[in-house]
């Protein structure tokens, strides 16, 4: 069984070095090994037609239009201590606040712009800057009401904060269906362990969501979804249905003097908060972006006006560009005078010209990454590139290098997944969701993906990735 | 929980184009069985009348052979009425309100989408154009009796059933429409035109149903009675008119609407023509009665537009 499963400089979620087990990972181990091959393939091949009949699904783009495929999932939970998981909470709890905090000082007084901290014109080349939210005022001076960071765990086994995803962070419905799929896998293991329940989400984000409008005792909430061909329709669906509250496109809703209606058989209903999964660029075309055909025309004045809240706010883009990523521990020590609980990944930044000249003479070793992009697209990983590969891109980087950061190539920690019947160590991260409303809400966990092909290092579900569910323990 | 009107509209216009495609493939289907016992000339005219009712007006109709055209309305996505249009208009609204339908019923469509594809793949349905026809018709039947079985009967039930019944309705005027003058041809030359009435009937799937009550001696008086005022024959436009009604008055009723009231009176007035309505012996006025529902089924259509789909702003605002 274990045969396969090799050690090397990554942590290890599951082994110490010395090859035993760690002690929250022996009881999985043994079990494990009680199961023959064929019928953990079989366990595997009922989960996955489990997904298929439930339309758990994402749609692949650049395929036929509705290509959809199920995001793999390894049945093996990912064990995280309640030790471990008490720093990664409050880590995110502090780096989440000063990057609120941040968003409400450049688009208000600029302090940290003022006072030097971070350079003013990095928040103002940043194209997720939003000139239409300075002066405004967010209910609770909450932008960012729902987060998925990335954290990765580095060889020291310390978790590092490799994205903070601002705007609308997919795949907290892949974590839920995968809690639910585990607890029918391993039912007897899960009642072993004492896992941190996680079937709160919904809940916790329908409040989150309710406290923007407090003075409205029972507001009109809706979920705004770019339709049906979306890749993550499929979460747009799970989370509308989870909470109770209508799955809107843009076409549904119209302003009519600055207030927000949907449009039903019974009439125009006005709608109070809006939790939208539309980017910045394509919400309204009257302000943004002039072609988009899914978002709704004048909806950032009635957003103006007051009288509509809209969860994530605009503009937060701006905190989760990644060349300000670098300063993030800055913003920290600035807001909070506090350092920094999770540290993030060292970062070049390429408009500095010292730094850009290190990171063209060592492209090989380095992962090098376009600010304004995610989901695995535009980036090199130095290491996996051929020459041709490397000197294309540094052409693009030196044309515009504000518009890339590069970072050492990470060693993601690996995790037992089962592969072909038996055991192997594949690279995985986690991202934990974190609500904000009236107060900072953490699920115990979050999605946990893992890089499927043997050594590689992209776990993104759009690059061949795939996920496992995360189990966080009750402490003793 | 209100119904979002854009939910509203994609289960009326599933349900509806699930019928068109149903009535095309049964309007195809009895020409082509038709053609094997006739001469050429009488065939044409045949040929010529289904064109027109199915709103093929290319000018030169008349010279072109049968085959191509069948082909055409078989598998062309360019051509409103045809099968393959409007199976796929009708499992792409069906796809937009997933969450709306029951799995069954997604299944269902999603399924008579696929094979249909499939037979279509180098022209497999050619092989036996019956056979494609009656699973068309078939899919359409499962797909309305799993949707009664496992949808809730709630206010989206109603607009799939108007939806079904309106372009049922509409279908079947404009087909006889089309037949006046073969229906109303034996008053003048005193023939009988067996073949064609009985085949007409057979496009309303009323042949069966109409010699239970009538016997297979069919007459154009009798012939109209029943697929246009016959009250208990679910194809009969009389059925029709009033299983529209119905759902009208149920959707009042949840909504409570003042504006609703519109759609309401033009249901019950389509229901009124039909219930009091009837044919003089002569079938003088066949065609203008049947031109009259026509237009009463676009003003249907219409109402349930402006008050629930696409009303004006201003107007919503002004009386809700």
């Amino acid at each position: 069984m274990f045969q396969h499963y090799q050690l090397d400089s990554a942590w290890d979620e599951m082994r110490r070095a010395d090859g035993h087990a760690r002690a929250h990972y022996a009881e999985l181990m043994q079990r494990i090994s009680h199961i023959s091959p064929q019928e953990l393939a079989q366990r595997q091949q009922s989960a996955d037609d489990s997904f298929l009949a439930q339309g758990v699904t994402f749609t692949v783009y650049g395929h036929d239009a509705g290509t959809e495929k199920i995001f793999p999932f390894d049945l093996l939970p990912r064990i995280i201590t309640d030790a471990e998981w008490r720093t990664v909470e409050r880590g995110l709890a502090q780096r989440i606040t000063a990057l609120n905090m941040f968003l409400h000082d450049i688009y208000h007084q600029e302090h940290i712009l003022n006072d030097g901290v971070v350079p003013r014109d990095l928040v103002y080349s940043c194209k997720h800057y939003r000139r239409e939210m300075r002066g405004l005022t967010v209910p609770r001076n909450v932008y960012i009401n729902v987060t998925g960071s990335d954290l990765v765990r580095v060889p020291s086994g310390e978790f590092a904060v490799l994205e903070d995803n601002l705007r609308v962070p997919s795949g907290v419905s892949y974590m839920l269906v995968n809690r639910q799929m585990s607890k029918r896998v391993f039912p007897q293991l899960f009642d072993r362990y004492n896992v941190q329940p996680i079937e709160q989400y919904g809940q916790l984000l329908l409040s989150t969501l309710r406290s923007l409008a407090p003075h409205i005792s029972d507001p009109t909430i809706v979920l705004l979804t770019p339709g049906s061909y979306n890749s993550a329709y499929f979460e747009h669906t799970y989370l509308a249905r989870q909470m109770g509250i209508q799955l809107v496109e843009g076409r549904d809703l119209v302003v009519h003097n600055n207030v927000v209606y949907m449009r039903t058989t019974n009439g125009l209903q006005q709608v109070d908060i809006i939790y939208r999964r539309i980017d910045d660029d394509f919400i309204d075309p009257l302000v943004f972006r002039t072609d988009s055909i899914l978002g709704v025309p004048g909806l950032m004045h009635a957003y103006r006006a007051g009288n509509v809240a809209i969860a994530n706010a605009l503009g937060t883009g701006v905190a989760d560009d990644k060349a300000l990523y670098a300063y993030v521990p800055q913003m920290i020590r600035y807001y909070s005078g506090e350092d920094p609980i999770l540290n993030n990944v060292e970062t070049f930044l390429l408009s500095e010209p010292p730094q850009l000249q290190h990171v063209l003479d060592n492209l090989q070793h380095l992962v090098v990454k376009a600010v304004g992009e995610s989901g695995g697209y535009g980036m090199l990983i130095g290491p996996h590139s051929t020459q041709a590969q490397r000197e294309a891109f540094a052409e693009q980087i030196k044309a515009d290098p504000r518009n890339y950061i590069a970072q050492p190539t990470l060693q993601l920690s690996r995790a037992p997944c089962i592969i072909d019947g038996h055991l192997e160590a594949r690279h995985v991260d986690l991202r934990p969701y974190i609500l904000y409303g009236e107060q900072i809400n953490i699920v115990p966990g979050g999605l946990t993906r893992v890089a499927l092909q043997r050594g590689s290092l992209v776990v993104n579900s759009s690059q061949g990735g795939g996920s496992k569910d995360t189990w966080v323990l009750y402490g003793e | 929980m209100a119904m979002l009107s854009r939910v509203a509209d994609s289960l009326y216009w599933m349900s509806r184009y699930l019928e068109r495609a149903e009535h095309t493939a049964r309007l195809l289907d009895v020409t082509l069985h038709q053609l094997i016992d006739v001469d050429a000339q009488v065939s044409q005219q045949r040929w010529l009348r289904l064109w027109q009712t199915l709103h093929y007006d290319d000018a030169n109709t008349g010279s072109i052979s049968p085959q191509p055209v069948v082909d055409l309305f078989t598998t062309d996505g360019r051509y409103a009425d045809s099968i393959a249009a409007t199976i796929t208009a009708a499992r792409e609204n069906a796809r937009q309100v997933r969450e709306h339908i029951s799995s069954e019923m997604w299944e269902q469509i999603n399924r008579l989408y696929l094979d249909m594809r499939a037979q279509f793949h180098q022209h497999a349905w050619q092989q036996s154009p019956h056979r494609f026809f009656a699973s068309i018709k078939m899919g359409s039947h499962l797909f309305q009796g799993i949707t009664d079985a496992t949808m809730s009967h709630n206010e989206g039930w109603d607009f799939i059933q108007i939806g079904r019944t309106i372009e049922r309705a509409h279908n079947t005027a404009s087909l006889l429409v089309h037949h006046t003058s073969i229906l109303q041809g034996y008053l003048n030359d005193g023939q009988s035109h067996h073949a064609e009435w009985t085949g007409l009937l057979k496009m309303c799937s009323a042949f069966e149903a109409y010699c239970k009550v009538h016997t297979p001696e069919v007459t154009p008086p009798r012939l109209i009675e029943f697929v246009v005022y016959n009250p208990d024959f679910p194809r009969s436009i009389r059925f029709c008119a009033d299983s529209i009604h119905l759902a009208a008055e149920r959707i009042l009723q949840r909504d409570g609407l003042v504006r609703g009231n519109k759609v309401q009176r033009s249901t019950g007035q389509f229901q009124a023509m039909l219930e009091y309505g009837g044919i003089d012996e002569g079938l003088q006025s066949v065609a203008t009665d049947l031109h009259h529902m026509q237009q009463a089924c676009f003003r249907i259509d219409a109402a349930l537009r402006e008050t629930h789909i696409a009303y004006p702003i201003t107007y919503a605002m002004s009386s809700t």
